[in-house]
């Protein structure tokens, strides 16, 4: 907006009553304090009905169908699982593909085709994914609904988040450190590895811990790919235990809540994962700390 | 050139054999190149898959049948998506109607009236409400919401079940995190010399607020309007816990089915001609997201402009 167009808004000069002026305000702060007690009042109610139902053996049981007892144990596994495998498979690709579009990219028509493909990745809805994954993983590659079928799928869902976390850590390292190691005699490769990647590692955390998050909450996408239910502890070796389906805990919410109309189990599993998302938040802010106090 | 040339000579001086050096150099460069490209050849996989399956589909239905059909009934072979799409577009653009203004509202009053003290512990808070996940929603929806509305459904005589109107308030409060932080960004990034000079022109701190600064933001708040568009349109989980979830034509106070629930919902049963068109409604939802991502793109650009 230049002076010109700033001087054609006459609205400016106009004059608004005080009364009018204070209901304004008065709207705007009623509105935001509706909306913050909102979001407490809700985490309130999940961890005030959920938490007593957060008992060890809650925590560290299966399902037992004889002595009528609920455990997650199961899907706790299961989430665990197809988070690490999906970060290994993702934070690799992710800082690489980063790496590649900030450090290696000459070509600005490549860099615009890449980033224009994760602004779509970003946007595809889970339900989508699930879709997607089904088609390629449990069809075609014929892994059958298992848990490695839905790695396959939310390692692709965090990828865009993977790119966008590390490649905006590595626009923040000055150019004077790539210079620096150039001018020395490091080759790029070498470059990369001992200078540029120590020194974006707490943007690409941050990158991983908005991975797990995603990751954690998915269930749309697991429910087509992953499926199953976790009635019992995953057998077999690992290798096996990954072929077999198997659900996570929002999954395990979505089949208690919906299907078996256990809204208490529900919320007992509501509880773990709000648990879970809070801490993520402070450690993506503990990490944003980390990395303003270094700049 | 000639510099980073010889610059390249002094390499084995400094750290090993040249030879194995430049494989290294060259193999990494490869890496890279195919990590750059994966989320593209991702995207054209979707888009091939999507194509494939869900294009011969909606062929063997007819494309008319299909997307304006107003019966959604598999056991009869019916399979016509008109209440869906309507039901999600109503649903979609109600809920943006509503979080727009209230989203802008806590924008401006995140960006520009809290001390700087509490923006961030506040801001924390908003990003909390981003990251509870859509089942978590669903969840304190029929908790929370639904009975609610049970009560005005019998007060009017209608049957209590869940309704497009529970979807809506779900989906309103699914999108204000994203509209929010885009709108209190792209406030933020408005230079603080426009409301100087509107300040210096005799205006109030709110009207420089109102006439210039969200005005000047405008592409930004766009933006989260768009992005939360593509959020509500495809959010299956969370709705379909709470819309009741017939395939009729919808009713604010009667059940919906969103185009994103059947999926989930008919999945595991589905075979046949069933479940080819449900790969069908996959192609059209994917078709709404690629439209909005690209409208997306070109606003991004334009702001960037």
């Amino acid at each position: 907006m230049t002076v010109a167009e700033l001087s054609n808004h006459r609205a400016i000069t106009e004059h608004i009553s005080r009364p009018m002026e204070k209901a304004i305000y008065g709207v705007i702060y009623l509105v935001s304090a509706l909306v913050l007690a909102m979001v407490v009042f809700f985490i309130g109610v999940i961890l005030y009905r959920g938490l007593p139902h957060v008992t060890i053996p809650f925590l560290s049981t299966a399902p037992n169908p004889v002595d009528q007892t609920i455990g997650i144990l199961p899907s706790i596994i299961n989430t665990l699982y197809i988070i690490v495998a999906a970060l290994l498979i993702s934070v690799p690709i992710g800082v690489g593909g980063a790496i590649y579009l900030n450090e290696y990219a000459t070509s600005k028509r490549f860099v615009r085709l890449i980033e224009f493909a994760t602004e779509t990745l970003s946007g595809v809805p889970s339900i989508l994914y699930g879709v997607f994954g089904y088609m390629m993983f449990v069809l075609m590659f014929d892994l059958k609904v298992s848990l490695i079928a839905g790695t396959l799928t939310l390692a692709i869902m965090v990828l865009p988040i993977m790119i966008r976390t590390s490649q905006e850590a590595l626009r923040s390292v000055p150019e004077s450190y790539r210079e620096g190691a150039l001018g020395m005699g490091a080759t790029k490769w070498y470059m990369v590895r001992t200078v540029l990647l120590p020194s974006s590692l707490m943007g690409i955390l941050t990158g991983i811990i908005l991975s797990i998050g995603r990751m954690v909450g998915e269930s749309a996408a697991l429910l087509l790919v992953a499926g199953g239910s976790a009635m019992y502890m995953p057998r077999g070796n690992l290798f096996q235990q990954f072929a077999s389906s198997g659900s996570t805990l929002s999954v395990e919410l979505y089949r208690y809540a919906a299907s078996r109309g256990d809204n208490e189990t529900a919320f007992g599993i509501a509880a773990v994962l709000i648990v879970i998302v809070i801490s993520l938040n402070l450690m993506t802010r503990f990490l944003a700390g980390r990395l303003s106090k270094n700049e | 050139m000639e510099s980073a040339d010889s610059a390249r000579e002094r390499v084995d001086t400094i750290i090993g054999s040249r030879g194995s050096k430049t494989l290294i150099e060259r193999v990494m460069n490869i890496v890279f190149i195919v990590c750059g490209f994966a989320a593209v050849v991702c995207v054209i996989a979707m888009t091939a898959y999507m194509i494939t399956s869900g294009g011969p589909a909606i062929a063997r239905i007819g494309v008319v049948p299909f997307l304006f059909g107003q019966v959604w009934n598999p056991t009869n072979s019916q399979f016509g998506i008109a209440p869906m799409i309507l039901a999600s577009i109503i649903a979609t653009f109600s809920a943006i109607l509503i979080a727009l203004p209230v989203g802008v509202l806590v924008a401006v009053f995140l960006a520009k009236l809290v001390p700087k003290r509490f923006s961030g512990v506040l801001r924390q808070i908003i990003d909390l409400l981003a990251g509870i996940p859509s089942v978590v929603y669903g969840l304190l929806g029929v908790i929370l919401i639904v009975p609610l509305i049970f009560k005005l459904q019998a007060a009017l005589g209608l049957p209590t079940v869940g309704s497009l109107l529970a979807a809506i308030i779900i989906l309103v409060i699914m999108i204000l995190p994203t509209i929010i932080s885009v709108s209190e960004t792209s406030i933020r990034a408005v230079p603080q010399k426009y409301e100087d000079a509107s300040l210096a022109l005799g205006s109030t701190k709110l009207q420089s607020i109102i006439k210039v600064t969200v005005p000047a933001a405008k592409n930004g708040i766009v933006a989260g309007m768009v992005l939360g568009v593509g959020r509500a349109i495809g959010e299956a989980m969370a709705v379909m816990m709470v819309a009741g979830n017939a395939a009729i034509m919808p009713q604010l106070l009667g059940p919906v089915r969103l185009l994103t629930a059947s999926i989930p919902i008919e999945w595991a049963y589905s075979s046949g001609l069933h479940r080819e068109a449900l790969y069908g409604i996959g192609l059209v939802l994917f078709i709404f997201i690629m439209l909005i991502n690209i409208t997306l793109n070109m606003l991004l650009k334009r702001s960037a402009d």
